[in-house]
Formats: structure tokens, sequence, C-alpha cells
């Protein structure tokens, strides 16, 4: 296997929408086996980054490791064999919405392992009672609600047991109960699987209950400006704008 | 009760000696009732010798949105020509709203709408024409692959899908095709009859409708009655799954959406198209059949014989290959608009326009070149 440590390093990453560049020089590590969140303000590249980390945007400059192994310049064969292991929550869900939630989960299963019916039916079942949705296996994505949906999106990004997650905001949308329960499961997920966690999030109480470690984009800059544990960065960051995130602009007065 | 509006109004006072122009503001500014001109009052202005302006508030009735937009652009053009405004004076609202909406400075986004040449235009548009035939080969490329592939072991085929699909461009398909074919086959016989009547050659009515179903009109008209409804539905379909983010989801699965979305409706459109050239070819003969005996007398038995002394069997199987490609076609510019699709509900829009033209254009292309290669071929 090309996976030997479980680590993803941004190495020099440019961004950009045609001559539109969102984030430039980007550099950080993500731990194999930690939650490392994302964070910025609205609309500073969050999305976009996450986009390029599982391989739908190529960057303009720098690359993204997985590990020992380069991303960006493997071929698309070797890219789609590797994205096996990875699991993704969008930010609007993207359930495949002509197929019930028990389908949705099931297809991935179906493509890539060798199980029975049964079997797949019975993960199914369990992964959907993971995220609180047992009853609604044979719901359509069209027939249940917006949070509910993001779950179901969750239980389809875990069917095969990944070893590199990637949630775009999970818990917006959520009451505070399932969104408490959602990073209960991200810390779970970490710690069963061993697996490699990134977490686009704004919500201050889910990034210091979940976060091994933070990357703060800076959307004046155009660059990352610090990263670090959340609650170093709320004591000690040397730039402003991260602190005051961190305490939802408080810093300022 | 409510009181009667109070029409909104500036009384400028005169100049006075620190260079100080006091502006009344009376009435009621409401949205949408009559708010004075911004310019005029700036035209009222006695001009270079303004320094600051007071606004007296004290005669204003009831405000909204109206006035704060109002105040915000004095404040604009001031800075512009750099009077000062003694914004002190402004209602209490007023002044939070505009505070608000001073707060946060604007962005440099980086994004520059320079004006453009023609010849700049005419570039763009060229290049732009240019890449989406490059993208065109390579989703032509792309699906090929993909149909190599679902012989090969990794597969990604789902029955239940390919059976939905399959439903939704064929049987339920069947009236509209119908209807659109015993129409075309009406018309023609009706046409053909008042003229062939002329010479007492009526009974050639049913080589008329019996050739032009089976060598043109039944594919033909399959052909454009599924670009409208099956085409654009593929184009639709696929395009709503770009725009909710499936599509991504099955590309980071490692599942390619030609082979998982793509290829199962070009198969599907393949298989049907020919069934709904025949079933159309047939109707619209039934309609030809109606007019030759209901108004031109002739016997039931006379008609089938003549239709069938009239065909030869190149004729149908010229229309029958034909639908095949024309089923291609339908399907894949469906599909390349739909997967194609910008990130927007707008852009949803306009892949189904564009699919639906791009279909239509490109069965009359196919149905010319066809027409010589069948010329040359004597067929
Ligand atoms: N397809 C696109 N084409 C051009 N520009 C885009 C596109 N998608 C996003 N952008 C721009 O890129 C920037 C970053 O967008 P992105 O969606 O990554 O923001 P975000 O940090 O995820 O915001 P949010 O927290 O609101 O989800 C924005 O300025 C946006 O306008
Ligand atoms: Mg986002």
């Amino acid at each position: 296997m090309i996976l030997g440590n479980r680590q993803i390093k941004v190495d020099g990453l440019e961004m950009a929408y045609g001559s539109f560049v969102v984030m430039r020089n980007l550099d950080f590590t993500v731990e194999g086996g930690k939650v490392t969140v994302i964070m910025g303000g609205s609309g500073c590249g969050k999305s976009t980054l996450l986009r390029h980390m599982i391989g739908l945007l190529e960057p303009s400059k720098g690359s993204i490791k997985f590990g020992d192994f380069d991303f960006t310049a493997a071929d698309e064969s070797t890219r789609d064999s590797m994205k096996q292991s990875f699991g993704v929550l969008y930010q609007g869900g993207a359930l495949w919405s002509s197929m019930t939630l028990e389908e949705n989960v099931a297809l991935p299963l179906q493509t890539y392992t060798q199980l029975s019916s049964s079997e797949i039916r019975e993960i199914v079942e369990f992964k959907l009672s993971l995220v609180g949705l047992s009853g609604f296996s044979q719901f359509f994505p069209g027939a249940i609600s917006g949070g509910m949906r993001k779950r179901a999106a969750l239980a389809r990004a875990i069917a095969l047991d990944p070893k590199y997650l990637f949630f775009d905001e999970p818990s917006a949308g959520l009451d505070p109960v399932s969104s408490q329960r959602l990073d209960d499961l991200i810390l779970q997920l970490r710690d069963t699987l061993g697996a490699t966690i990134v977490v686009v999030s704004h919500e201050l109480a889910s990034i210091f209950s979940i976060a091994d470690h933070a990357v703060y984009l800076d959307a004046e800059t155009r660059t990352m400006t610090d990263q670090g544990r959340p609650s170093d960065l709320l004591e000690k960051s040397p730039h402003p704008g991260v602190r005051e995130f961190l305490s939802r602009g408080k810093t300022n007065g | 009760m409510q009181a009667e509006a109070q029409k909104a109004s500036l009384e400028v006072s005169p100049l006075n000696n620190d260079g100080n122009v006091s502006i009344k503001v009376c009435g009621d500014w409401i949205l949408d009732t009559k708010l004075p001109d911004r310019k005029e009052l700036w035209n009222q202005l006695p001009s270079e010798a303004t320094a600051t302006l007071d606004f007296d508030f004290s005669s204003l009735g009831k405000w909204d949105t109206g006035l704060v937009v109002f105040l915000l652009g004095c404040i604009e053009e001031s800075v512009r020509r750099g009077v000062q405004i003694n914004q002190k004076q402004f209602p209490d609202g007023v002044r939070k709203l505009i505070d608000l909406s001073q707060a946060v400075p604007e962005k440099q986004t980086g994004r520059t709408e320079e004006p453009t040449s023609f010849l700049q235009t005419l570039g763009h548009n060229t290049r732009e024409v240019l890449e989406g035939v490059n993208t065109f080969l390579a989703f032509t490329g792309e699906v090929t692959m993909g149909f190599a592939r679902i012989f090969g072991k990794n597969k990604v085929f789902r029955p239940i899908d390919f059976i939905t699909i399959l439903y939704q461009c064929s049987a339920a398909a069947l009236p509209i095709v119908g209807l659109i074919s015993l129409l075309s086959g009406l018309t023609m016989a009706f046409v053909g009859a008042v003229q062939l009547q002329k010479f007492g050659a009526e009974i050639f009515v049913a080589d008329l409708v019996g050739l032009a179903m089976v060598r043109e009109m039944g594919a033909l008209m399959a052909a454009i009655v599924m670009t409208g409804r099956t085409g654009a539905s593929f184009a639709a379909q696929l395009g709503n799954m770009r725009v909710s983010e499936e599509i991504d989801a099955l590309e980071t699965m490692g599942i390619r959406p030609i082979d998982f979305l793509v290829v199962p409706r070009l198969i599907a459109l393949i298989l049907v198209m020919p069934l709904l050239c025949m079933y159309a070819n047939v109707v619209g003969i039934i309609g030809g059949y109606l007019v030759g005996v209901l108004m031109l007398d002739m016997s039931t038995h006379q008609y089938i014989t003549q239709t069938f002394k009239a065909m030869s069997l190149n004729d149908l199987f010229s229309g029958e290959i034909k639908s095949i490609f024309f089923g291609m076609v339908v399907a894949a510019s469906g599909c390349f608009y739909g997967i194609h699709c910008g990130q927007s509900s707008a852009a949803v829009g306009r892949a189904v326009t564009r699919s639906v033209v791009t279909g239509i254009t490109f069965i009359i292309v196919v149905d010319a070149v066809f027409a010589v290669i069948f010329h040359i071929l004597g067929i």
C-alpha cells in the first residue's frame, strides 16, 4: 500500500479560479490520525481548499502530498484508487437524489467491496444508526430535512471506513444536540479508525471541542496567517485577526 | 386612521459666513414615495464656497431606508467634493444604520472588470469556442473509454437505474412520438392527395407516405421529439446533479460520472431509437391510411398492398441506421451539456437550451450526411 503514514502535506499551494487567486503560499501539515480544522471568514476559500485536497480542482501552483505520495502529480488511475480512501461530506450534503438513503450509503460498498448484499445491508443499517437515522433507510433525500440530509451524507462518507475524512461545515444547519453528537462522532472516528480528519468549520464551540490543530485562512492577505491548537491561538496568536475570530470579534472591544 | 403622507422635500438655506449651508429635511421619507433628487441638491448649493453641510431634521416625518440611502449618497458625494457633512445631527436610528453599513471596509477582491475592446471580445469568444470543441472531443474520448470499461471488471452499473432510464425514454415517450408521427402522416397524405387527385393518381398517396415516413420522417420525427423530451431531461437532471455537488461526490468516490451517468443513457437511447423509429413509421403510415380510406375511398387491402409494393428493405434499413446515430446525438448532447453545467440554477437553464438546440442542429446535419452517403451507395 502506498500509504505508510497518513499525514497530508500542503506545500506552497496557490488556488485560483481563472485569473482570480483565492489563496496563495499555503504551507501546512495535517497530522495523521488527528483532527485539523480549517477556519476563516465566509468566502475566504475554505471550501475551495477542501476541493483541492480531494482532487476536484487543480492547484495553479504547489502540491498536496498524502504520506509520501504526491497526489497532484499522480496520473488519473492512481488518483482514482487513492480516492477510495477518502470520505467527503459536502457543504450541501450532495446525496444522490435518485437513490434512497440505503442505496446512497450502499453504492460505495457495492463498488469497492465483494460483500454480499445482505452484508452490505447490515453495514448500511449500522452506519445510518451511527448518525441517528436508522428508521429512514428507505427515504429519498428529497423527503428528509436539511439536517438529516447532512447526517445521511456523513453516513455515506464513512461507508468504506476511509483513512481520510473531509467535512465541509458538518454542523451548519444542525440543532445544538445533533451538532454535539456529530462532534463526538468525529472524535470517535479519529480514535477508532485512526482516520486523518480535515474539518471546515466556523462554529467556535465545535472548533474548540474537536480540533487537535487549526489553520486560519485570512481573506485580506489571501494566505494562512496562523496555525496551532485553538486554545493556544486564542491566547497567544500574534495576529489580532485570529484572536478576534476565535473570540467572536470580542478582542475588538 | 392613517395620516396623509407628507411629501418629502428639502429646503436649502443660503450660505452663511462660515461657508455653512443648512438643509432642512421635511416630510415623510418613505421608499416608495417620490424622494428629492440628490443631483438637484448639489446643483442648488452655492458651488465653490460651501465648506460644511448641516442637515436639520426637525420637520422630518416618517423615514425608512429611502432616507438612509439618500444620506449615504450625500456622504459619498461630499467626500468627492471635499465638503464636510455634519453627521452629529442625524437622527439616532439613521446614524446607527450608516455606521453599521460602513463598519466593514470594502474588500479588495482582486477581480476587476476591465472594459473590453471588440478585438478582445472576438479573441475571447474564439478561444471559448475552441475550448468548447476541445472539451467535446475529450468527452467523446471519455465516453468511448467508458463503453470499453463496462465490459471490464471495475464496472459501475446499476441495473435499476438503467431500467428506469430505459422506461423514461421508451414507453413513456410512446404517446407523444405517436401523436406527432400520426399527424405528420395525416398531413403528408392530405397534401399529397390534393395534388395527386388532379391526375387521378390518388393510389400513390400510399407510396408517398410510406416512403417518406420510412426513409426520412419516422426517424427524424422520433429524434426531434426525443431531443426535446429526453435530451432536455438528461441535461436538466445531470445539470442539477452538478449544482448540488452530486457529480463531485461521485468523482471523489472514484466513480467516474461518465461511466455511471452518461454511458447507461447513451446505451438506452441507442437501443430505443430504432424501435421508436419503427413505431413512428407504423403510426405515420396509419395516418396516411386514414386519409386514403376515409377521404380517397381506397380499400384497406388496396392501401396496404400499395404501401408494401412501394417500399424495399433498403428503405427501411436506411431509416433505421440513421435512427441509431440520432439516438447517440440526442443522448450525447443532453449529457454533455448536463455534465459541463455551471454551478447555478441559471446554468441549468442554459444547459437545457443548448442541449436542445445543439441536438436538433446535429440531427439535421447527420441526416444530410446520410443523404449524401446513401446517394453515393445508391440505396
Ligand atoms: N466556481 C467558482 N468560480 C469562481 N469563483 C469562485 C467559484 N467558487 C468560489 N469562488 C470564489 O472563491 C472564493 C472562495 O469561495 P469558497 O466557497 O471556497 O468560500 P468558503 O470559505 O467555503 O465560504 P463559506 O464559509 O461561506 O462556505 C469566493 O470569493 C468565491 O466567490
Ligand atoms: Mg464553503
